[in-house]
């Protein structure tokens, strides 16, 4: 496949073999992700976060210097000129003239599509506010397709938690809805995926089941993806701590799972996974973690032109 | 006997007649297009014109300035059924139907408060113009938030 795309903004820009193309990539670059290589030598990729992140940047930092590039940026809006009131259009013009490549997080949508217009080196999105964060998503299908044992589009995913707001959960939907697999949202009734994502994973006849009982999709599920739900979406903390505990899982929560369930969350994680699963064979959320680096090396070799 | 039809508005020597706008939308046809109180042509408008094919149309006559029909695709977004007729001389030397365009940039204020296009960056909002159903809606180019009704409430 000819790869052409420039940037990578949005999970949707995306078409199934455009996805597998770079899977396949991070599957090769995957034993450099620890030993290392020379593929981005004395190449440069700016990272600037207007937001924290500590996965995030982190993962994209290490994928940089696994290849032997380096890094510049900063990692919070107050370490940048914004504070001077520069804008972020000014502040990409200046980048580029340093930068091979620039990975963008910022509180504002659409952020780094408009920072790709602007930009002539490859612009990655890794999150503008509650818009999209497509490395994660490609983070969570590589995850899918090295730790399950039927490929994605037999894959009963259970995707748990607040799936209203969650900007990781949406690309994700999006995502498996290319590869047709089986997608159960469990979320508490003021927390459901909206209905246009819903709406438009029925015209394409993906099999949907929404309910607010875990219970109810745990048995089938190949894959539980678990999400944090956010204190602050609820008015009242009493109702807080009873939704959130019936999204917890336990060990006993998992009598009665597929023996080769994984558990995936994009981190961090506050009660939804208590500590005594992290032993459990289903565990997969540290190795999803450490899957980030290899996806990020082969999106970065690929937008900078490096043969792999 | 037969009623005599009266012109409301006489007709025009130069310039161009947007016809058959929807109801009540002539004001907003003229801000898409820029024309304020400022501008310095002649501009007649009316409004809610009965009409044969259409409940009640606006008109909008503007004098001495030839608009082109390309550009003004763009009222399609709230006037889908109007016509433009550019005047020489009391001919109508040219019509065209407006048609919807893929696009629209600087015309519309994108619905989400927290798009980068509402911000004090450089950059003009963008809209992709979608079919739904009968109507049409938006969808921001930068943050995808849609707008699917009352389209005019949101012209900059």
């Amino acid at each position: 496949m000819n790869f052409t795309r420039k940037h990578i903004i949005s999970t949707k820009d995306f078409s199934r073999d455009e996805l597998d193309f770079i899977l396949n990539r991070a599957e090769r670059l995957e034993p450099n992700a620890r030993s290392g290589s020379r593929l981005l030598d004395g190449r440069i990729v700016a990272t600037l976060f207007y937001e924290p992140s500590t996965r995030t940047r982190l993962s994209f930092d290490t994928a940089v210097k696994r290849m032997g590039g380096t890094t510049v940026g900063f990692d919070s809006a107050s370490s940048s000129s914004t504070v001077k009131g520069e804008t972020l259009a000014d502040t990409i013009r200046i980048i580029e003239s340093y930068a091979d490549a620039i990975v963008l997080r910022h509180s504002k949508e659409g952020a780094a599509r408009m920072a790709s217009e602007i930009s002539r080196v490859p612009v990655i999105n890794a999150g503008d506010g509650a818009g999209h964060h497509p490395t994660q998503t490609l983070l969570d299908l590589y995850t899918m397709r090295k730790e399950c044992k039927k490929p994605i589009s037999d894959l009963n995913v259970a995707i748990v938690g607040d799936l209203k707001y969650g900007r990781t959960v949406h690309s994700l939907a999006y995502a498996l809805s290319l590869y047709d697999a089986q997608l159960s949202f469990v979320s508490p009734e003021g927390l459901k995926m909206p209905a246009s994502i819903i709406n438009y994973m029925k015209r394409k006849g993906i099999d949907i089941v929404e309910t607010s009982v875990l219970a109810d999709a745990l048995s089938k599920a190949d894959v539980l993806y678990m999400t944090r739900i956010q204190k602050e979406r609820f008015p009242d903390p009493a109702e807080y701590q009873k939704v959130a505990g019936s999204y917890s899982i336990t060990m006993k929560g998992l009598e009665g799972v597929k023996d080769d369930l994984i558990i995936m969350h994009p981190l961090p994680r506050v009660d939804e996974i208590a500590p005594e699963v992290d032993a459990s064979k289903h565990a997969r959320y540290f190795q999803q973690s450490f899957y980030g680096v290899p996806v990020r090396m082969a999106v970065l070799s690929l937008l900078m032109g490096v043969e792999v | 006997m037969t009623e005599k039809r009266e012109l409301r508005v006489k007709p025009i020597v130069n310039g161009t007649v947007i016809d058959h706008i929807s109801g009540g939308q002539a004001l907003n046809v003229l801000k898409i297009l820029g024309i304020s109180s400022r501008s310095k042509y002649v501009v007649s408008v009316l409004m809610n014109v009965p009409s044969g094919e259409m409940k009640g149309k606006d008109v909008v006559k503007i004098e001495n300035r030839e608009l082109d029909p390309e550009e003004l695709d763009s009222i399609a977004l709230i006037a889908p059924k109007a016509t433009i007729n550019i005047i020489r001389n009391y001919e109508v030397v040219g019509k065209h139907r407006v048609v919807l365009p893929k696009e629209v940039s600087g015309i519309v204020r994108c619905g989400n408060p927290n798009c980068i296009s509402n911000t004090n960056e450089p950059v003009a909002s963008r809209f992709m113009v979608e079919p739904a159903g009968e109507e049409v809606q938006l969808r921001c180019s930068y943050c995808e938030f849609v707008i699917d009704q009352d389209i005019a409430d949101h012209l900059l």
